[in-house]
């Protein structure tokens, strides 16, 4: 493996900007579940929400777009 | 189990390689007339909309068959999601938003079948989709409200000291939107694709333990095809959320 330390510290770093992921996982999973905590309990307004919860899907996944594009950055544009 | 010299041979297949772009005709360097795979595939894709739509309501019946009874469908659920997110004002758009639908969707889905390419999994493609509704939004907002538009960016419902803060997130938020609109379909295209090259290089090694990949490959493809049509829609409906802030800009 050859290979300098600024490739090196650019790709652990990479690495690490994939936890970032999992923020964005808590954070869908949130919203999916209180979807369901809130359609099951009145399932006759669940299905006039459904936009909702992939609005709300979509943002919360957008934060661990970010974490995804600073690795991208690291790997690429570095 | 696979030795190192024999994992080391199957990983040579690259799981990022499928996102080469190169001309398709002769093997010359990529100069910006080249006819590429990535042009090649978005003129199928559009080929495929055109067929799809124009077979489908070919015959105008009354009593749809099924084939028409798939386009209509596909019509209806996008006009009413542009109905509903965006409001009934928001309708003299709706054939750019289920162009843009049409767009995703099928070129997600097309991507899917084996040895072809995914337009969508390129930043550049997927930028040029949200930077068109980035800029013509802020154009709607501006040219049906006037100044009144940045009152998207201060909000009254909020205490007084608060609203400089506010705006600032806003004005932040509103210029990151193309960034994370393009990026999250690009990087869900494109993850599932090298997660399915991984997953077939596993395969290549393992001999005849080589159905446990198998299976998961399978299961995998039915995900992605989950998440083509989620993303597809995530997509359109996003762009029905921005227009609705450029038509409504008031909170």
């Amino acid at each position: 493996m050859e290979g300098d330390l600024n490739t090196m510290g650019a790709l652990i770093g990479a690495g690490l900007a994939c936890t970032g992921m999992g923020g964005a996982a808590i954070g869908v999973g949130h919203v999916a579940g209180n979807y369901l905590a809130g359609a099951l309990r009145n399932p006759s307004a669940a299905q006039s929400q459904t936009a909702m919860l992939f609005i709300g899907i979509a943002f919360a996944e957008a934060f661990g777009i970010f974490s995804f594009l600073v690795a991208l950055l690291l790997m690429f544009a570095l | 189990m696979a030795t190192d010299t024999e994992a080391e041979k199957s990983l040579e297949i690259h799981p990022m390689d499928q996102f080469l772009i190169k001309p398709v005709l002769g093997d010359g360097p990529l100069m910006w007339y080249s006819f590429s795979n990535t042009a090649m595939w978005m003129g199928i894709t559009l080929l495929g909309i055109i067929i799809f739509l124009i077979v489908g309501t070919r015959n105008r019946a009354y009593v749809p068959d099924r084939f028409q009874m798939v386009v209509e469908l596909i019509y209806g659920f996008v006009r009413n999601m542009v109905q509903d997110v965006a409001g009934r004002d928001a309708l003299p758009y709706f054939p750019y938003i289920m162009t843009a639908f049409m767009f995703v969707i099928f070129s997600n889905v097309l991507g899917l079948i084996p040895m072809s390419f995914t337009p969508t999994s390129h930043i550049a493609v997927t930028a040029t989709l949200a930077l068109v509704v980035f800029i013509s939004v802020t154009v709607i907002g501006f040219v049906k409200h006037g100044l009144g538009f940045l009152g998207l960016f201060w909000i009254s419902s909020a205490p007084l000291p608060l609203r400089p803060v506010l705006a600032v997130i806003e004005i932040m938020s509103y210029f990151v939107r193309p960034i994370s609109h393009s990026i999250r379909l690009a990087g869900n295209m494109m993850a599932g694709h090298a997660m399915i090259k991984v997953f077939a290089a596993f395969a290549g090694v393992m001999g005849i333990g080589s159905f446990v990949p198998i299976i998961a490959i399978s299961a995998v493809y039915g995900l992605e095809l989950l998440v083509a049509f989620i993303q597809a829609y995530v997509f359109t409906i996003l762009t029905c959320v921005y227009l609705k802030d450029a038509l409504h800009p008031q909170h």
